[in-house]
């Protein structure tokens, strides 16, 4: 018995990044995942979709165990994270986590945000993880702001930096909760941009966006989300271009033409109208 | 718009003139006869008091010389010694207390909260016959003065700085600690790289404040038997006093308290201004 699960780990190992079976969550009464099933195979990169409060961020959350599961399976690269004896620190290594808010480390410049976990956690001397660091600023095209504390940089730049921080981890996955939501509209291009060419590199990417175009351009796989359950999946181009849901349609409509929907007032209602 | 008594005239010219009149006058009358009280009194003091009397008690200047340069090199400076001792100890021990209180472990945040209310509530000078007197007698050990100083204004302080460095952990945002997490750093490894530089620099106003009244309770020592060579300001005051019959040493010692006090105080109304702009 103890062989027949061995060996199906070692399938998940070679065969996903990330492997969710059965994946429920609860904050006390309110069940915010209610069977969550999917994976993430090497290489590719899936974006999540969905209004807010359907649970996006507690799914990527629970992938590396920020959140702890109510009941179901979570492997990540091979490591069952949902296993009480799993080394989760060990394991959060390989996942680069970006956040909606950067999180960047405010009393540290942008150069010390990537050299202090580099050296705290992976034990790389100083001269290495300065070295890292400054190819991975390099990387999201702000070298010239390594001795910038983070309250000096805009929205953008310091979102870069937080990439930059999770890149030289050297990760074999990322996820990206909302990594554009709280910027600027003219400053959304430059971190898209990065994450457009992490995913040309082959990075394993799980990202929650409501970046249509990017999803459109950059995802192998777009999951929409609703109720904490996944709705519906599959290529960009069926998921938002023709979705078979009423209420991925009904999503799609207020995400893609917000201000459309604003103004036909009555053409917004007759799509509401037929999410129940 | 006019009452009927302070309106004999109804046009609108006259009207205002009289009201407005009326109210700048009062402000004055009121302020001049707050400043003729002032003069009476500053008046009646001068002229009453005895300024020779006043001068050789505490103005004293043979006795004042006499005072330095000891009052400097030797109370001043171990003022500012004891002082350090006491707040170096605790800040240490508040900052482990702090985190006993914020524990998962409920054990350790009971051992913290009694030791908090219980070093809150008692007067230090209790803590300093205790560790001066008590323990040397009921323990046969004589600790060193410098040990007892550190120790008393340590024990206390500690209790006070435990409470501010609490409030300062819990004011850095939750997502430093995720991202911290999310880089593979243990939670311990995230408590003292991330949350505990941006909680002390949160909380460094009210240490520089607690770090005020380490230096006025310094003065306790005077308590302690102390050589000549340990005394600080009050007890080198008090001590000058008796030889002079004369206060001038005491409000040198004072002075010196607020050469320290002074700055720090204006060091912390600048710190409480930049952490407002930083926000
Ligand atoms: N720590 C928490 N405690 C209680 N409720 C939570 C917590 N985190 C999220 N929730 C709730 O779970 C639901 C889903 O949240 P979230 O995963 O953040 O959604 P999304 O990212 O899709 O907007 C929301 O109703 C939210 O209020
Ligand atoms: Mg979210």
């Amino acid at each position: 018995m103890s062989g027949v699960e061995k060996s199906s780990r070692e399938d998940k190992e070679h065969g996903a990044a990330i492997e969710v079976r059965d994946l429920h969550k609860s904050f006390g009464a309110l069940e915010v995942l209610s069977g969550i099933d999917f994976s993430v195979a090497y290489g590719e990169v899936v974006c999540v979709i969905g209004p807010s409060g359907s649970g996006k961020s507690t799914l990527l959350r629970c992938v590396n165990l920020l959140e702890e599961p109510t009941s179901g399976t979570v492997w990540v690269a091979g490591d069952e994270v949902t296993d009480p004896d799993v080394d989760i620190d060990r394991v959060r290594r390989g996942i680069g986590m970006v956040f909606q808010s950067f999180n960047l480390f405010p009393h540290l410049t942008a150069l010390e945000n990537l050299t202090l976990p580099q050296r705290r956690v992976l034990g790389r001397d100083k001269a290495e993880a300065a070295r890292i660091g400054r190819d991975r600023l390099a990387r999201v095209g702000l070298t010239d702001k390594e001795a910038v504390y983070p309250a000096k940089l805009s929205g953008g730049q310091q979102q870069r930096v937080a990439i930059a921080r999770a890149l030289a981890m050297d990760p074999q996955l990322m996820l990206f909760d909302e990594p554009t939501s709280a910027l600027d509209p003219e400053l959304v291009g430059d971190v898209l941009a990065v994450m457009r060419s992490l995913a040309d590199e082959g990075m394993t990417m799980l990202v929650v966006t409501h970046e249509m175009s990017f999803a459109r351009e950059v995802a192998d796989r777009v999951v929409f989300m609703d109720g904490g359950v996944i709705v519906e999946e599959g290529p960009p181009e069926q998921v938002i271009d023709s979705p078979t849901h009423a209420r991925t349609r009904s999503f799609l409509a207020r995400v893609l033409d917000p201000a459309a929907a604003g103004l036909g007032g009555p053409g917004e209602d007759g799509t509401d109208g037929a999410r129940p | 718009m006019s009452t009927p008594k302070s309106a004999p005239t109804p046009t609108p010219k006259s009207a205002p003139k009289s009201k407005s009149m009326s109210r700048r006058q009062r402000t004055r009358v009121v302020r001049g006869v707050q400043y003729a009280v002032l003069l009476v009194v500053v008046l009646v003091v001068a002229l009453a008091a005895d300024w020779g009397e006043i001068r050789r008690a505490f103005f004293d200047v043979e006795v004042a010389k006499a005072q330095f340069p000891e009052i400097i090199t030797t109370a001043l400076v171990n003022t500012v010694l004891y002082t350090l001792l006491g707040f170096g100890f605790g800040l240490a021990l508040g900052l482990l207390l702090a985190l006993m209180r914020l524990s998962k472990v409920p054990p350790y945040r009971w051992l913290a909260v009694a030791y908090i209310e219980f070093f809150r509530g008692v007067p230090a000078l209790l803590v300093f016959i205790a560790l001066g007197f008590g323990v040397p007698l009921a323990f046969q050990v004589s600790l060193n003065q410098y040990v007892t100083v550190m120790l008393a204004l340590g024990l206390v302080g500690a209790a006070y700085m435990a409470e501010t460095i609490r409030a300062g952990i819990l004011a850095v945002p939750k997502g430093q600690t995720e991202a911290a997490r999310s880089l593979g750093m243990s939670q311990g490894r995230a408590m003292v790289s991330i949350v505990i530089p941006q909680a002390l620099r949160i909380v460094l106003p009210p240490l520089t404040n607690e770090l005020i009244l380490l230096t006025k309770d310094s003065s306790l020592v005077y308590l302690l038997g102390l050589s000549l060579s340990q005394y600080e300001l009050a007890k080198f005051g008090r001590d000058a006093l008796n030889q002079n019959r004369s206060l001038t040493p005491i409000l040198i010692a004072g002075l010196c308290y607020l050469v320290i006090t002074l700055p720090l105080g204006h060091l912390v109304r600048r710190l409480e201004a930049s952490t407002a702009r930083a926000r």
